[in-house]
């Protein structure tokens, strides 16, 4: 796939000398969702703003669809849909007019029928006319996201998308997110939520202090940096694990009632074999076994702290 | 050029305009008839005639001046101030508009309802007093260019302030004060000689007598110096405001 977003070597540094970004450098490729993953302040607003041209860059180079975001802004920015992280939307406005007015200043001509089915893809056609100061939290976040497609944008960029919404509208918008893929539009979303990065990332993308710590398939970082773990229940309680299992990363939890053992999957071999048979040499008696396979989350706290360290 | 974008601009900048109409059309109104009732009446009784000219009709271009430039920076800066205090300035921001864009839709609104007060005035103040207008050309001229050039200077304004007290300050402190005392209500050359000279340093006497000669035919400076004035105001103006949209000034860190 080519790349639909190029970042060479990108620096922000604000007035105050604060530096948010320190040489990004990240190709997007065309039709992939890209989840920004990282803690507050790691630099993942300022990353979207200079690609969409809030924010002047300091140094590096953007480019979107060929456009070079500075130069050639009309065209980089006619190419972009961006979903911000605050609500920011003018309150006595209809939805209605909200969103033909963002598809206007895209230079789109107007086109109701085209409003009218990204309005009924939102679930915002019964409130079309309503002003937005009368809309819940949730309600107007789709308006944004509807300002955001208006005009049928290649590359939609959603800050933090789901943040305070509720879980029954997290899942409409990872529906509409499918959606919107299946139609080719690249997804570059950040976010808190781990889960959503799992849930519907082809790639996930690690920002901490302004530098890109990882950028990888979703899956094969799991993969590669997945570990599990595997408790084993026990008949009878123990004080202490025995010296003949010292050799292993085991841990002793739920008072003595289980031991906990650590592996690395991309291990040759993972020791369990060996593990249950010195475990029954050494007299315990199992009761029952459980695997379970890290998280991104345990992945991102990782690297997160690794990248402090 | 990217039209599309500006009628969208100017369309919602209207509407805003439109859902406050009736305030929009009683208030000069209401102001207009009390100026009248005040100087013409109470001040006017006193005053015969002003270079010809008798009291009531000789205030009326001074009077929608006064209300022109007020209201131009007023809604103009309001008009970008708030999309700042909101938030939603993002979305100008990330738009493929030029700032020429920006201004033909932000501050073509403005100097749009500046024109309407202007005209909603002069109607109001025809109803009590007989005006002629021998320019009416050059009158329209004088309209459109103070309120294009008082509609810049206001959105300026607004790209400045920082808080609401600021979007306040210079209309309040500058531009009333030189308005009245650029000779809204009387002829400069009633003034002390000291004071005529001094008032010559009053951007809006230039503005205002132009306007005035464009009613009555008489002035107090030479009407090619009033309009090189306005014109000049104007250019700067919009020099400015390429400077913002070009280095980011207080809208894009």
């Amino acid at each position: 796939m080519t790349a639909i977003v190029d970042i060479r070597d990108l620096r922000k540094v604000y007035d105050g000398g604060f530096e948010a970004l320190k040489g990004v450098t990240l190709s997007i490729r065309e039709g992939e969702i890209l989840a920004l993953l990282g803690p507050n302040g790691a630099g993942k607003t300022t990353l979207i703003s200079t690609i969409c041209g809030i924010t002047n860059p300091s140094s590096g180079e953007v480019t979107v669809g060929g456009f070079d975001v500075v130069e050639h802004y009309r065209g980089a920015r006619s190419l972009i849909g961006l979903v911000p992280q605050e609500m920011s939307l003018e309150p006595f406005t209809k939805v209605r007019d909200a969103v033909s007015y963002s598809r206007g200043l895209f230079g789109k001509p107007r086109d109701d029928a085209a409003i009218d089915k990204i309005l009924k893809q939102l679930s915002l056609w019964d409130k079309r006319n309503a002003r937005v100061v009368e809309l819940s939290g949730g309600m107007k976040r789709r308006v944004l996201i509807a300002k955001a497609l208006s005009h049928e944008p290649k590359v939609l960029f959603l800050d933090e998308p789901t943040a305070g919404v509720d879980v029954e509208l997290r899942k409409d918008m990872w529906d509409v997110v499918a959606d919107l893929k299946a139609q080719g539009v690249t997804i570059i979303l950040t976010t808190h939520y781990i889960e959503e990065a799992e849930a519907i990332a082809d790639r996930v993308g690690v920002i901490n202090g302004g530098q890109l710590l990882l950028v990888e398939e979703k899956d094969e970082l799991m993969r590669r940096l997945g570990q599990k773990t595997l408790q084993i229940e026990l008949q009878e309680p123990t004080q202490a694990i025995p010296d003949a299992l010292a050799g292993y990363d085991l841990e002793l939890v739920s008072g003595g009632q289980a031991l906990r053992y650590t592996y690395d999957t991309r291990g040759e071999s993972t020791g369990i074999t060996r593990l249950l048979g010195d475990l029954s040499a050494a007299g315990l008696q199992m009761r029952d076994l459980l695997t379970e396979q890290s998280s991104l989350e345990d992945i991102f706290v990782g690297l997160v702290k690794e990248g402090a360290a | 050029m990217n039209w599309a974008a500006v009628s969208a601009m100017y369309v919602s900048e209207m509407t805003r305009f439109f859902r406050t109409i009736a305030q929009s059309f009683i208030s000069p109104v209401i102001s207009t008839s009390l100026y009248f009732v005040v100087f013409g009446a109470a001040i006017g009784s006193r005053i015969d005639q002003v270079e010809g000219v008798s009291y009531g009709a000789f205030i009326v271009p001074g009077l929608i001046m006064l209300s022109v430039m007020t209201q131009a920076i007023s809604n103009a800066s309001f008009g970008i101030y708030f999309p700042k205090f909101i938030g939603t300035i993002y979305e100008l921001l990330s738009a493929p508009v030029n700032f020429l864009e920006v201004v033909l839709g932000f501050v073509g609104a403005a100097a749009t309802k500046a024109l309407f007060i202007g005209v909603v005035i002069l109607g109001t103040a025809s109803l009590f007093v007989d005006i002629q207008i021998q320019h009416p050309m050059a009158m329209v001229l004088f309209l459109l260019l103070t309120c294009l050039s008082f509609a810049l200077f206001g959105f300026i304004i607004g790209i400045w302030a920082q808080n609401f007290e600021q979007l306040q300050l210079i209309p309040l402190l500058v531009i009333t004060p030189l308005v009245f005392l650029g000779g809204s209500f009387y002829s400069i050359s009633m003034l002390p000689p000291i004071w005529q000279k001094i008032t010559l340093f009053n951007p809006v006497v230039y503005l205002i007598s132009g306007f005035r000669w464009s009613f009555f035919g008489t002035a107090d400076v030479p009407v090619g110096l009033s309009l090189l004035a306005i014109a000049g105001f104007t250019a700067l103006c919009m020099g400015a405001i390429w400077w913002i949209f070009r280095t980011g000034w207080r809208i894009r860190s």
